[in-house]
């Protein structure tokens, strides 16, 4: 078997620039715990205005007893839910959905913010917004016809405003 | 060779009905895509309509992904494999018949997709629902290309045979490897179609689990990628050197590459899911070290396509570091296709980096960004190489001259510049946060109008595809009246000439193993935790 000697050459410089991508990735998953919206936990989307965590009153921001704060929304067709949010800045914020219908996506342009919603399961992302002022929290995955009109606003503040 | 190929034995009219129907395919779709652009950037209020463009995305998606690849696909492989093995096609009716149940599999998905009753995208999306032939069409589509599979592992099997000990020539080498993958790959897709979408359309069953349905599928999403690559790479690797009177650079590490290819793109499919639920973040941070892993046989080809075409170069009397770039012969189609896809590539592959990055891909997933990457990387990339094989294989197919060299260059040229007008606004819209698949863009924010200046992008590139694709399909038409020619098919040698490798080298037996421990060892127990833990079906619901 033959292997031209530049050929050899190139083929530790892929390497050593894959092992150092992964390098990169890894130290930034466990060393900053960065990892993306992630986790198996089912609900049943059909009975989700019945379940205590999802039922229309417990909707929103809300302080936990260890002073964490959780913000708790629904996507359904089409809509968030609540449809205006704020939350404080520069404050950790664990954030879960679930969807009463079909699949949706959620981002927020120039945020951080981002999951899948996936009808039957659970989505949680811990995230902490930076900047103050008001963003547009839109459905990025295709949901129906009326999909365009999925979008509710976020509203970040100055932590003493809260 | 002794092997003289009688009409009855030649593959000619198979390939070449198989090749038409992507055609055709390629056409409608870009007429459906230059209507998505204008709707899409709202440029005429009366053209607004969501159920059409959702149904013209979808019909687009299954066009371009699934109908255009799999006929042009087939129609390679089938004169690849008698013209490289030099023996007719073994069992022909049998790879005909797979033609008739793709084609009809193909009408009949056509059907409820043009009737907007399966506005479900090309990736199905449960629990929207459409119409069952959509989802047994789109099946049937994939079974009948099961039949080009069986064909190319069968050819092999019986060159082998009569050719002890001898390496089997790239091209057909390259073709099995992406027939065997592509049956790995269809795995996913066909599990979720078989007992999940087609019966529960049928009302069989009731509901459907997502997170399954979407964890199988995500199985098929990213090797399906390479299979639409493979004869684009194969086509570099034997027919680019010898089209531009170059020798290929190294037989053996194409045989590298393609195995690498078959092994490591199929288990890899959870950076799909780097933002659903339903899987833990461990299993999705395996996935992304295989995704890294497949750069490297990119990498691979990479490095050798550009020293066989240095070596081209230089032996047409350039000098100099680059001087080798300005003697190739351009005025070759593959010559211009392979340099333009591998622009495209270099650009396309840095924003797959970003894709497949675990921490990354969550400030660009689902938005504009992922259209622009997946339009440069195949409509760019692997779909110019397509091309430059019809331009090729038309003249061989029907023993006649091309209509028109020139307007083939032209044509290649344009697609090449029509790409990147189209998807380098794309990539930046993802990046200021255009979510992909809005038919308009009703947001209530400022934010909206930073997007405008951009998608007018969009309409222009849209517009340069078209036109290419109608100067490509006037110019093969027109091949079938020209001139009489005798040309031959011939396949590049290499440097080295390689009359025997490895065992390992030669066949796949081995390597079809490791693929299916790698499938087990990545996908068993994300696929096992639905049937272990109690989940929830999703109920249907209509778009």
């Amino acid at each position: 078997m033959h292997i031209d000697q530049t050929e050899k050459k190139w083929i530790y410089i892929t390497l050593v620039m894959t092992v150092v991508m992964m390098g990169v990735l890894t130290f930034y998953a466990v060393g900053s715990n960065i990892h993306p919206p992630s986790g198996f936990e089912p609900i049943d989307s059909t009975r989700l205005h019945l379940s205590e965590e999802f039922g229309e009153d417990n909707l929103g921001l809300k302080k936990n007893e260890d002073g964490s704060l959780t913000l708790t929304m629904v996507a359904a067709r089409y809509g968030f839910y609540p449809s205006t949010v704020e939350v404080p800045v520069q404050t950790p914020i664990k954030i879960r959905i679930a969807s009463a219908d079909v699949l949706h996506g959620v981002h927020v342009p120039f945020t951080n913010f981002a999951t899948m919603v996936v009808p039957g399961y659970i989505s949680e992302v811990n995230t902490t917004f930076q900047k103050t002022g008001d963003f547009t929290l839109l459905c990025n995955e295709y949901c129906g016809l009326g999909h365009d009109h999925m979008w509710s606003r976020l509203k970040i503040v100055p932590k003493s405003s809260l | 060779m002794g092997y003289e190929m009688t009409n009855n034995d030649n593959v000619n009219g198979l390939s070449l009905a198989n090749f038409w129907v992507g055609l055709i395919a390629i056409t409608l779709g870009a007429v459906l895509g230059v209507y998505q652009v204008i709707e899409r950037v709202g440029l005429f209020e009366w053209l607004d309509s969501p159920t059409l463009y959702f149904a013209s995305v979808s019909t687009h998606g299954v066009l371009m992904g699934f109908v255009v690849t799999t006929f042009m696909i087939m129609g390679f492989g089938y004169y690849a494999a008698t013209t490289s093995l030099k023996m007719p096609l073994p069992g022909k009716g049998l790879a005909w018949f797979g033609f008739y149940v793709s084609l009809t599999g193909t009408l009949l998905a056509a059907v409820p997709l043009l009737l907007g009753e399966a506005s479900v995208m090309y990736t199905f999306y449960p629990p929207l629902v459409a119409h069952p032939a959509f989802y047994i069409g789109a099946t049937l589509l994939v079974v009948g290309s099961w039949f080009w599979c069986f064909e190319m592992i069968w050819a092999m099997a019986i060159w082998k045979k009569a050719h002890p000990g001898e390496a089997v020539p790239l091209v057909h080498f390259g073709n099995t490897a992406n027939a065997i993958m592509w049956i790995f790959t269809t795995l996913g897709v066909a599990s979720e179609m078989l007992f999940q979408l087609i019966p529960w359309s049928l009302g069989l069953i009731e509901t459907v689990d997502v997170g399954l349905a979407r964890t199988l599928f995500s199985g098929t999403l990213h090797a399906i990628v390479y299979f639409w690559l493979f004869p684009a790479y194969i086509a570099m690797y034997t027919m680019v050197p010898k089209a531009i009177g170059s020798k290929l650079f190294s037989d053996e590490m194409g045989r590298i590459a393609f195995i690498m290819l078959l092994v490591i793109s199929v288990p890899i499919g959870m950076h799909h899911l780097y933002l659903d639920p339903f899987q833990e973040a461990g299993w999705k941070f395996v996935h992304m070290f295989g995704t890294f892993l497949v750069a490297l046989p990119t990498f691979l080809t990479g490095f050798t396509i550009i020293a066989t075409l240095e070596l081209a170069g230089r032996l047409h009397g350039g000098k100099g570091l680059f001087g080798w770039i300005t003697a190739l012969p351009w005025k070759e189609p593959l010559m211009t296709a392979v340099g333009c896809s591998m622009m495209m590539l270099t650009f396309g592959g840095f924003g797959g980096l970003v894709n497949a990055a675990y921490s990354l891909d969550t400030m660009v997933h689902n938005t504009q960004w992922i259209t622009g990457h997946f339009h440069l990387i195949f409509a760019g990339t692997t779909i110019i190489m397509y091309f430059a094989i019809v331009y090729h294989m038309f003249p061989r197919l029907l023993g006649r001259t091309l209509y028109s060299n020139s307007l083939a260059l032209k044509q290649l040229w344009l697609w090449f510049v029509g790409m990147l007008v189209l998807t380098l606004p794309w990539h930046y819209l993802g990046i200021i946060g255009q979510p992909r698949r809005i038919s308009s863009a009703p947001y209530d924010s400022p934010l909206v109008e930073q997007w405008v200046p951009y998608d007018l992008g969009m309409v222009a590139g849209g517009i340069i595809l078209l036109i290419s694709v109608l100067m490509l399909v006037f110019n093969l038409y027109k091949t079938h009246s020209s001139e009489a020619a005798n040309l031959v098919m011939e396949y590049a040698e290499s440097i080295h000439p390689a009359p025997r490798v490895p065992a390992l080298l030669n066949g796949f037996g081995f390597w079809s193993v490791v693929v299916i421990i790698y499938l087990i060892t990545s996908y068993g127990y994300p696929i096992a935790q639905f049937f272990i833990y109690e989940t929830f079906g999703a109920t249907t619901w209509g778009v």
